[in-house]
């Protein structure tokens, strides 16, 4: 049986966004893909050593409330770590799996997880404030695995 | 209940727990050994059952009792 492959396009900086990616990536691998996450823009957050990502109700209506809440008082000072301190609680409670564990998880089963150049050069990171042992590549790069997918996503 | 090897209680694990802890559990054991399973996650039952088709991994026995899902998961 050849081995399948998927490529993942993460590109979102969100604690919620983060999920989707690292959640397919991992069980992808349990199922013996090949997989490989190419993190552009926003998306370079999952690679930070220390993830810090927050959830806001701010321009995302469907985000189920606890109590109903006014728009201007959901952008008060404190809301988003509130917010995100509420869903990461949420989560414990429901035993759905930390970033930092899912990611692991990825690492664990040799997921590929490459950093856009461009992007890291464009908001001033440097290969210290990532996992060591990433690669740096462009659209190119991309494309050489992306080519040879059966699965591609865009997250 | 049928005889198993191993026996992983993934209990209160939400997707995609359950399935990553087999697959590690599973990776430990060898072929024709029996990975008994314990989920309270009901997505779990469909997850099984495509983790077992895509591996090669043979599911023999899957059920609910009082909330909780049994399975049973032969190494291929």
């Amino acid at each position: 049986m050849a081995e399948k492959k998927l490529a993942i396009i993460a590109t979102k900086g969100s604690f919620d966004w983060a999920y989707p990616p690292f959640i397919l990536a991992s069980t992808a691998a349990a199922l013996g893909y090949e997989v490989q996450i190419f993190c552009t823009f926003y998306g370079l957050q999952l690679l930070r050593k220390k993830m810090d990502m927050k959830v806001t109700s701010i321009g995302n209506p469907g985000m189920p409330m606890p109590v109903p809440m006014p728009v201007l008082m959901q952008a008060l000072p404190g809301m988003q770590s509130m917010m995100t301190m509420m869903m990461k609680q949420k989560m414990k409670s429901k035993g759905v799996a930390s970033l930092e564990e899912l990611r692991e998880l990825c690492i664990e089963a040799e997921v590929k997880l490459i950093a856009c150049q461009m992007t890291v050069d464009l908001f001033d990171f440097s290969s210290d404030d990532f996992l060591d042992g990433i690669e740096y590549g462009g659209a190119a790069t991309f494309f050489e695995f992306a080519g040879e997918s059966d699965i591609c996503l865009f997250i | 209940m049928a005889d198993f090897d191993q026996e992983l209680d993934a209990s209160g694990l939400n997707c995609p727990l359950p399935i990553l802890r087999a697959k590690k559990a599973l990776g430990g054991m060898s072929a024709g050994q029996v990975l008994h399973i314990i989920a309270t996650d009901p997505g779990a039952v469909k997850d099984f059952e495509a983790f077992a088709k895509q591996t090669g991994n043979e599911l023999t026995e899957s059920h609910e009792d009082g909330g909780k899902f049994y399975f049973l998961m032969k190494k291929g």
